[in-house]
């Protein structure tokens, strides 16, 4: 009986309390994390090694190039500047885009969502665009703005925009009526049910629709960047690929998929905090 | 006079159909007085919590609050239901505070009023803990404490206590009992047991079933001082239930019939 009541006491009193067992658990989940990495490592290395040996061996170094080419094709981008004035270009496109398009996304989102009425008479017309190849929209873009920059912009901006804008849309749509109708009684005014329910509510939706938008984003600057331009990663990919230079291809594939895997990583680091709550 | 229920009716139409969820109903409910609502389910009690909340509106009739038609949602109500209406994405010192800060108060004044309620329901240590993270008591306990900081004057429960446990359920009713004599707030309990009924109110008022309007009305004397662990055993209390219960079940076999 007093062991019992000493437990209860533990839990309540000391909510952050540890015991020997709780450490051992962790140190556990410690291992089994280190195992994993060591095993994410491992992957890779094996990948990059077959690589470099079937390319010759396997395989005509003409159609894959090697690892070691590759690398050697970065070093030379990054000490001559080339990587640097293309990638700020390439990513410079996409988080203009990103963030043109996850604003209006957004917004859009929040007022058709609110709205049933706008929601009803736009819907046919949002779904039609939506089902619109966004790439088919690329020749028209480079009608309106140039070749320049503004050109993927608007490319990376459309494709972000469907994304942020459904989330946010069926975020807004599920708020929980028991929120609204408790925060009301509270006495909250329409701009304070906005901040303390429904916008937190309809976060992990809008989160989600950013963090998958991401990668687009940074699909549309490049596609953008294939039509026609004369900079960016995109530009360097599909130089390189016209006069057969494979090692060059590949180190501007490589440079996109690091540069993706980063800005996704950081996006999930952020989403990870504003949602502890879940 | 704290609330005038008057002639009051609701009709829903739902799915093609019309439901009628409340014939006319009257009734008064005084300052500082305990009302509990018994009834089968569909029976309207929780129809008639939601039009004195003013969640919705009454399909004729009336429903005054303290001389004032409520026609909108009333904020002189603080309202709690069976479902967890703490905010998930805030900690409980954050949900407790929310009233406060609907109300423009300042973060100082705030802080003390905040501290002396997460002592009174013994969250002190798990201030900063989210909805997740607690269990089922802890959350009605927060949800009290968010009910009672802003100092409503009126509390309406819709089955606050439905989802816990059988104990819980009693120790929660024993907290409810004590804020209620020391605070001597309006309260309006909307539960299917008929003991909980017994054991808290001063009045309990049986509802027939759909479409439902006042059946019965028990005065439940059971003194000041009352202890809802031990007054179910009285024969007084017995005999409180003996009455209710012959109203009430007749109501809810009819209810098996729909």
């Amino acid at each position: 009986m007093s062991t019992k009541t000493e437990i209860v006491e533990h839990s309540e009193d000391r909510p952050n309390f540890r015991s020997d067992a709780v450490a051992a658990h962790e140190a556990a989940a410690v291992q089994r994390r280190r195992i994993l990495f060591a095993l994410q490592i491992a992957f890779g290395v094996f990948i990059i090694s077959f690589w470099e040996y079937a390319s010759g061996a396997l395989i005509d170094p003409f159609f894959i190039s090697s690892p070691s080419a590759v690398v050697v094709r970065l070093y030379e981008w990054i000490t001559d500047g080339t990587l640097a004035t293309h990638l700020w270009i390439t990513l410079y496109a996409t988080f203009a885009g990103f963030t043109i398009g996850s604003i209006v996304g957004f917004t859009l989102g929040f007022l058709f969502g609110r709205w049933d009425a706008i929601a009803t008479i736009f819907d046919p017309y949002v779904t039609a665009l939506y089902c619109l190849p966004k790439i088919a929209l690329a020749p028209l873009f480079i009608m309106w703005f140039g070749i320049g920059i503004e050109s993927k912009i608007a490319m990376s901006a459309v494709i972000v925009f469907f994304l942020v804008f459904l989330n946010t849309f069926g975020g807004v749509r599920d708020v929980a009526q028991i929120y609204i109708n408790t925060v009301r009684i509270m006495g909250a005014n329409e701009w304070q049910l906005l901040r303390s329910v429904i916008m937190p509510s309809a976060s992990a939706w809008v989160l989600t629709g950013l963090k998958v938008s991401v990668p687009y984003a940074l699909i549309g600057a490049v596609v953008g960047e294939f039509m026609s331009s004369n900079r960016g990663i995109g530009f360097l990919i599909a130089q390189a690929s016209g006069i057969f230079d494979t090692a060059s291809v590949f180190a501007g594939l490589v440079v996109l998929a690091t540069s993706g895997a980063i800005i996704s990583a950081g996006l999930k680091k952020f989403e990870a905090h504003t949602l502890r709550w879940r | 006079m704290a609330i005038v229920v008057d002639q009051v009716t609701k009709r829903f139409i739902a799915r093609g159909q019309e439901v009628h969820a409340l014939q006319p109903t009257s009734m008064t409910i005084k300052d500082g007085e305990f009302v509990a609502f018994v009834g089968p389910s569909g029976c309207g009690k929780s129809t008639l919590l939601n039009m004195i909340a003013g969640i919705f509106q009454p399909t004729t009739g009336t429903i005054t609050h303290d001389g004032t038609e409520i026609t909108r949602v009333n904020r002189a109500v603080g309202y709690m239901t069976q479902m967890d209406s703490l905010l998930p994405w805030r900690t409980v010192e954050q949900n407790v505070r929310l009233p406060l800060q609907i109300q423009g108060i300042s973060r100082d004044e705030v802080e003390d009023r905040l501290d002396q309620m997460l002592s009174m329901v013994n969250l002190s240590k798990f201030r900063n803990h989210f909805p997740k993270e607690l269990s089922g008591g802890m959350r009605k306990r927060a949800a009290l404490a968010q009910l009672l900081i802003y100092e409503p004057g009126t509390i309406l429960m819709d089955e606050p206590f439905g989802a816990l446990d059988a104990q819980l359920k009693l120790v929660m009713q024993a907290e409810l009992l004590k804020i209620w004599a020391d605070t001597k707030k309006t309260v309006i309990f909307v539960t299917h047991d008929l003991t909980e009924a017994i054991s808290l109110a001063q009045r309990v008022i049986v509802f027939t079933g759909q479409p439902g309007t006042i059946k019965h009305i028990s005065e439940i004397e059971l003194g000041d001082n009352r202890d809802v662990f031990k007054n179910r055993f009285e024969k007084k209390f017995q005999d409180y239930y003996e009455v209710l219960w012959a109203e009430l079940a007749p109501e809810i076999h009819k209810g098996e019939d729909l």
